[in-house]
């Protein structure tokens, strides 16, 4: 494809995106099979009868007619591979079964807790970008002492385990200052500390990234241009170069926000906040297999569209992306 | 082994060809600091008993709740056992898990980069898509649903820690394992007349052997802290264990009163990583020929 005319490079980079954007889409329905198929399979390989675990564990003593009745209920009287097929039947609908402990749709059941979860994922990876972008821009180029500071601080925050650092901010900010609640309260106060959990990690790793590409971007030929013109350097920081910065932490995004839906089932569970990580934690400890396998569907969905959408906004914001599919 | 560091390991040899700065023969303060905390670690795990102050399971009812002294320097639990002891009595179980889950997910990593590298088209492109897959189960997704699976416990952890550090360690082992196989010793070797598993044995292992110990640096520290993180939530090692992450759980009810029986094995975990973070970046430097 050689472009002729400027509307005819317009239209094959259009084209190209299109193409992108339809093997994207493509990638992501087969990850998702996938990821259904791997979670089936595995969960087979659990021991011990699914119908005893429905009934409530070994030790309930369920009879063999109320055994009889779930197998035939929950289709467990059917061969290995009508269930697989059936359980891709239903994930079509919609369908992600129904909760061994508590009888409920998993689907209801998790459609309440997504909201909370996805809010709190959503602040804490905005905290995050703040954060990491104000610390590369600050500590990039400035000699030594503040990029050496600035490595420091990167490394020591994206050590922090959420459970350790939850627990520190509780007893500074709820102990000893009583600032803010302990407990999530449902209201903003009680949404911060949970959120500065999440974000403080994430921050350190991103901030790692941008500055690499920050320090690669302060060597390009426009920034000398723009410091000719009289720009300050915190300007052409400011102007110039925090695209390119932002760039790769873009294309993280996806993993960032998977990221944080996994650090999600810690800082649920200690701040003692509904949503799909306490959930999912609950679920685990009770073996509560639809459940886990309704999360775990549900934050590879949410992984999956992440991906897509970041793959495209890169390719938005930088027209290199573009054209190199164009050609 | 996380996408990011991942993404860190690529960045930085993205920026080698920056001008290295000239700081004459002298290691960095971090590097020498780190190093120190890695000897006190290595320490603690082979002679705990000559780091340790006082004997880690000696109960004291009269001395519960001590908070940090000249006589107990992490204070005391609940139990009036001395907290400094038990964290260095925890380093052996602690470390071993981290360094026995990155080794499992190293090991899983190599097999399916050199299968995919190796492997001719069709398993580099299985290969591939096995590695997206299972990036669709991000951070404890994985490792809990492998905990689902076969129940709690410390080897259950240990070994989803390694199961969901593995597709990581695999991305980034295929492609320098690409690198290196179509550099110009390899190519000799070929022309050569050496069998695969011979250029694979004796020129592209040895040449990859560096990079992917610099790799494991970087990722015991964060398989640490996710396998502590298990145990926290009580799906790991149990409390009365003096691993670092049951020692946070166990402490997690006297937070309002004894907030050192959380701050200090808490700290080991960030010490931890932190060390082994900034030793993996001092040997990628040396590795590129800067200090």
């Amino acid at each position: 494809m050689t472009p002729g005319s400027p509307t005819d490079e317009r239209r094959s980079i259009r084209g190209a995106t299109l193409r992108r954007a339809g093997l994207l889409v493509a990638g992501a329905v087969f990850v998702l099979w996938a990821v259904a198929t791997l979670t089936f399979f595995a969960i087979r390989l659990i021991p011990g009868d699914p119908a005893q675990a429905i009934l409530g564990g070994p030790g309930s003593q369920a009879s063999q007619e109320a055994l009889d009745q779930v197998r035939r209920d929950y289709g467990l009287d059917q061969p290995l591979i009508a269930q697989y097929f059936a359980m891709l039947g239903r994930l079509l609908t919609g369908d992600l079964g129904v909760s061994y402990a508590l009888k409920l749709p998993v689907a209801d059941l998790l459609g309440a807790q997504l909201g909370g979860t996805l809010l709190l994922a959503a602040l804490a990876l905005m905290l995050a970008w703040i954060l990491a972008l104000g610390l590369a821009i600050w500590s990039t180029g400035r000699g030594r002492v503040a990029s050496a500071l600035g490595e420091g601080v990167e490394i020591t925050a994206a050590a922090l385990p959420h459970f350790w650092l939850a627990a520190v901010l509780i007893a500074v900010f709820s102990v000893g200052l009583g600032w803010l609640p302990p407990v999530a309260t449902g209201t903003l106060a009680g949404f911060v500390l949970p959120v500065v959990t999440l974000a403080v990690p994430l921050a350190g790793f991103l901030a790692q990234v941008m500055r690499e590409s920050l320090l690669d971007a302060m060597q390009q030929p426009f920034v000398v241009s723009a410091r000719a013109r009289g720009e300050s350097a915190l300007g052409v920081r400011a102007r110039h170069t925090i695209r390119h910065a932002s760039l790769p932490a873009i294309s993280l995004s996806g993993w960032a926000l998977g990221w944080l839906l996994s650090g999600a089932v810690v800082v649920e569970t200690i701040f003692a906040m509904p949503g799909l990580g306490r959930t999912l934690l609950q679920a685990v400890t009770l073996r509560d297999i639809p459940v886990v396998t309704g999360v775990v569907l549900l934050v590879a969905l949410v992984y999956v569209l992440m991906t897509v959408l970041t793959d495209l906004a890169a390719r938005i914001a930088d027209p290199r992306l573009r054209q190199e599919a164009g050609r | 082994m996380s996408d990011l560091e991942l993404q860190q390991a690529t960045a930085v040899s993205a920026a080698s060809h920056a001008p290295a700065r000239r700081r004459g023969r002298m290691p960095r303060i971090g590097t020498v600091l780190a190093a120190a905390f890695v000897v006190f670690l290595l320490a603690a795990t082979v002679a705990p008993e000559l780091v340790a102050t006082q004997d880690p399971n000696e109960i004291a009812p009269g001395d519960a709740f001590q908070s940090p002294s000249l006589a107990h320097w992490f204070g005391t639990d609940e139990s009036g056992r001395d907290v400094y002891s038990r964290v260095v009595a925890g380093t052996a179980t602690s470390l071993l898990i981290g360094v026995t889950a990155t080794a499992i997910g190293l090991a899983l990593g190599l097999g399916l980069g050199v299968l995919a590298s190796f492997g001719g088209r069709i398993a580099d492109f299985s290969v591939n898509r096995l590695v997206e897959v299972l990036f669709a189960f991000p951070g404890l997704l994985l490792a809990l649903l492998v905990i689902v699976v076969y129940g709690p416990g410390p080897v259950t952890a240990t070994v989803a820690v390694g199961l969901s550090t593995a597709p990581g360690y695999a991305r980034i082992i295929r492609g320098q394992l690409v690198a290196i196989r179509s550099s110009q010793y390899v190519e000799a070797a070929r022309v050569l007349g050496r069998s695969p598993a011979r250029i694979i044995s004796r020129h592209v292992l040895p040449n990859a052997l560096l990079p992917i110990f610099v790799l494991a640096t970087l990722g015991i520290g964060q398989a640490i802290v996710w396998a502590a993180a298990l145990s926290y939530l009580g799906l790991g090692a149990q409390p009365p264990a003096a691993e670092w992450g049951a020692m946070l759980a166990a402490g997690r009810t006297y937070l309002a009163t004894a907030w050192w029986m959380t701050v200090f094995p808490g700290l080991m975990i960030v010490g931890t990583t932190i060390a082994t973070t900034v030793l993996g970046r001092a040997l990628t430097r040396r590795g590129r020929g800067e200090r």
